[in-house]
C-alpha cells in the first residue's frame, strides 16, 4: 500500500514549487509584450487609418501616412530574403550533408557562427565599404539589401543546419544501403523532413531584417523621398528608399514638431508587419508540421 | 558439389576506429547462392564486416582499413560505390521505416536506379512485400506511412526495401529481433528459396537460426575468427575448435 511518509511529502512539495516557479516566469514573459503593444497601440491608434498606409509623408513628414517608408521596407526585406535565402539554405545543405569534419569545414563553421555574432552596426560599415564604395553600387535599395542579407545570412545557415541535423541520421543511413546518392537522398527524404524548421528558420530573419535601421542607414535609406503612393514598384533596385525604422528613427529624433502619436503609429504598423510574417511562419510551420511523417 | 564460385573473398581484413583495431586480420571465402552464418557474441565485429563489404564503413570517418574485400572478383574499392551498394542488399539490425509512404519505401531504391514505369513498380513492390512476408498485412494501406509501422512490420519493411533493387548478395544483421517466431519462420522460409537467385549472409545470435539455415557458418570472436566450417562439422560434437561447441552449445564460461 502506499504510504505518505515525509520523504514522498517533501517531493511533492518540491515539485509544486517548481512548477510555479517555472511557470510563473514563462507568464512574467507575455507581461512586457502586451504592455509594449497596448501602450503603442493606445498612443497610435487616433492616427492609423488605411489613409495613413497609402499616402507619402508630407508637410515634413509632420503631416500625411508612410507609404514610401512601408514600401521601402518590404522592397529591402524582400530583396535581401531573395539573395540570404537560396544563399544560406544551399550552404547548410552542403556543410551538413556533403561536408567532412577537416580542417577547411571546421574553419567554414566557425566563421558562420563568429559572423551571427557581429553587432549590426559593423555590418553596415561592411555594406558602405563593400558594396557602396568598393562594388560602385552606391547607396541604393540592392546595396542595402546585400548589407541585410549578409547579416542574416549566418543565422539562416545556423537555424537551416539545426533542421537538417534534427532529421535521424539511421534514415540517410537506409537510403545509402540501397545505393542512393547523397543527392537523391536528400531530394527524397532529408528536405521534405527538414523543410517546416527551414522556412520557419528564414522567415524569422524576416523580422530582424525589417527592424534593423543601422545597416540601412549607411547603404541605402534616405530620410524622405516622395513616391508614386499606391505604386508598389514604386522603387527601383538602382535607387534610395525610405524605411520604416529609419523613418522611426527620423520623426523621433530629427522632426520637431511632428504630431504626438505620429512615432506610435509608426511603431506599431512596424510592429504588425513583422508579426504579420511571424504568423504567416506559425501557420507554415503547423501546416507542415502536420505533413511530419514520424 | 562442383566446385563453387566464389562471390566474396575477404583476405587479411583489418579494420580499426581511431587507434583501436576491431578486426584483426581475418580470411574467408563467401560462395554463391550460399547461406553464410555469422555468429558471435556482441562487440565480436559482426556489424563492422558487413560495412566493410558494402563500404558505409566509409561514413565512419575514424575508420581505418587493410587488407581486401572483393565482390565478384574485383576490390571492393574499386568499384563504383552505388553500383555495389546495389549489388548488396542491408538489412540493419534497428528496423528503420523511411518517413514515406509504404509503396514508397519499397520503390524507393528502383526509382534511384532508373526504374520509373508504374506497371514495373507496382509488381515489384508487391513481390518484395510478399518475400519479407508483410504483403497481407498492408496490402490495403500502402499509401499509409512506413514510420507508422510497428517495429516488427517496420523490419519487414527493411527487408522489401533491401530486395527491392534485386540485390546479388543479401545480408542480413539480426533481422529477426524484432519479429514474432512464427513471422521469423515464414521469413526463414523465403531466405530458403531465395538462396537460389542470391548469396545471404546471416548475422545472428540466435545459433539455432544459423543452425537452421545456413551451408556455411563463421564463429567470430572479438574480431577474429574461430572456425568457419560446413554446418555438419559446426554444430556437430566435434567441431575443429573446442571453443565453437562450448559456445553454439551456451556452456562457455
Amino acid at each position: 500500500m502506499f504510504v505518505e511518509t515525509p520523504f514522498v511529502r517533501k517531493k511533492h512539495r518540491r515539485e509544486l514549487l517548481a512548477k510555479c516557479v517555472f511557470g510563473l516566469m514563462a507568464g512574467a514573459m507575455v507581461v512586457p509584450l502586451i504592455m509594449i503593444v497596448s501602450y503603442l497601440v493606445y498612443q497610435g491608434a487616433p492616427l492609423i487609418s488605411w489613409e495613413f498606409l497609402t499616402t507619402n509623408p508630407v508637410g515634413g513628414m509632420r503631416r500625411g501616412g508612410i507609404w514610401s517608408a512601408l514600401l521601402g521596407t518590404i522592397w529591402l526585406v524582400g530583396v535581401s530574403l531573395l539573395i540570404a535565402a537560396p544563399i544560406g539554405v544551399l550552404a547548410a545543405v552542403y556543410l551538413n550533408e556533403y561536408a567532412k569534419d577537416n580542417w577547411f569545414n571546421r574553419v567554414i563553421n566557425l566563421a558562420v557562427i563568429n559572423l551571427a555574432g557581429v553587432p549590426s552596426i559593423v555590418h553596415a560599415l561592411f555594406g558602405l565599404g563593400a558594396f557602396v564604395l568598393f562594388a560602385g553600387i552606391g547607396r541604393s535599395v540592392l546595396a542595402a539589401s546585400l548589407t541585410l542579407a549578409i547579416m542574416t545570412l549566418p543565422v539562416i545557415i545556423a537555424s537551416t543546419r539545426e533542421a537538417l541535423a534534427s532529421v535521424p541520421r539511421s534514415f540517410r543511413e537506409a537510403c545509402w544501403n540501397v545505393g542512393a546518392t547523397r543527392w537523391q537522398t536528400i531530394r527524397s527524404i532529408v528536405l521534405p523532413n527538414s523543410i517546416s524548421g527551414i522556412l520557419t528558420g528564414v522567415i524569422l530573419q524576416v523580422s530582424r531584417a525589417a527592424g534593423e535601421t543601422a545597416p540601412i542607414m549607411f547603404t541605402g535609406a534616405v530620410f524622405f523621398r516622395n513616391i508614386e503612393a499606391g505604386n508598389l514598384f514604386a522603387y527601383s533596385l538602382k535607387e534610395q528608399c525610405m524605411a520604416l525604422s529609419m523613418h522611426l528613427y527620423t520623426v523621433t529624433t530629427q522632426v520637431t514638431g511632428a504630431p504626438k502619436p505620429l512615432p506610435y503609429a509608426i511603431a506599431v504598423v512596424l510592429l504588425a508587419t513583422v508579426l504579420l510574417v511571424n504568423a504567416t511562419a506559425i501557420v507554415l510551420r503547423v501546416y507542415l508540421r502536420s505533413r511530419k511523417k514520424w | 558439389m562442383q566446385h563453387p564460385v566464389k562471390k566474396i573473398e575477404v583476405s587479411n581484413l583489418r579494420l580499426s576506429y581511431g587507434a583501436k583495431e576491431v578486426i584483426h586480420g581475418i580470411t574467408f571465402d563467401i560462395y554463391e547462392n550460399e547461406i553464410f552464418g555469422v555468429i558471435g557474441p556482441a562487440q565480436s565485429a559482426k556489424t563492422s564486416l558487413l560495412r566493410c563489404i558494402n563500404r558505409t564503413i566509409e561514413f565512419s570517418p575514424d575508420a581505418k582499413l587493410k587488407g581486401t574485400v572483393k565482390v565478384d572478383g574485383s576490390d571492393v574499392k574499386t568499384q563504383n560505390v552505388y553500383e555495389l551498394r546495389r549489388k548488396i542488399g542491408m538489412v540493419a539490425p534497428l528496423p528503420v521505416g523511411l518517413p514515406i509512404t509504404i509503396y514508397d519505401n519499397v520503390a524507393f531504391a528502383p526509382r534511384c536506379s532508373g526504374v520509373t514505369a508504374k506497371s514495373d513498380l507496382d509488381g515489384l513492390v508487391e513481390q518484395c512485400l510478399r518475400q519479407a512476408a508483410l504483403w497481407d498485412e498492408v496490402k490495403d494501406r500502402l499509401d499509409s506511412l512506413g514510420t507508422k509501422l510497428s517495429g516488427g512490420q517496420q523490419q519487414r519493411l527493411t527487408i522489401a526495401r533491401a530486395l527491392s533493387h534485386r540485390p546479388e548478395i543479401l545480408c542480413l544483421d539480426e533481422f529477426s529481433i524484432a519479429i514474432d517466431p512464427i513471422t521469423t519462420m515464414r521469413i526463414e522460409d523465403v531466405l530458403k528459396e531465395l538462396r537460389k537467385e542470391m548469396t545471404i549472409i546471416l548475422v545472428t545470435n540466435l545459433t539455432q537460426q544459423a543452425r537452421r539455415l545456413a551451408n556455411r557458418t563463421m564463429f567470430l570472436w572479438n574480431g577474429e575468427i574461430v572456425e568457419v566450417d560446413s554446418n555438419d562439422v559446426m554444430f556437430s560434437d566435434n567441431p575443429r575448435n573446442r571453443k565453437t561447441y562450448e559456445y553454439v552449445n551456451g556452456i562457455f564460461g
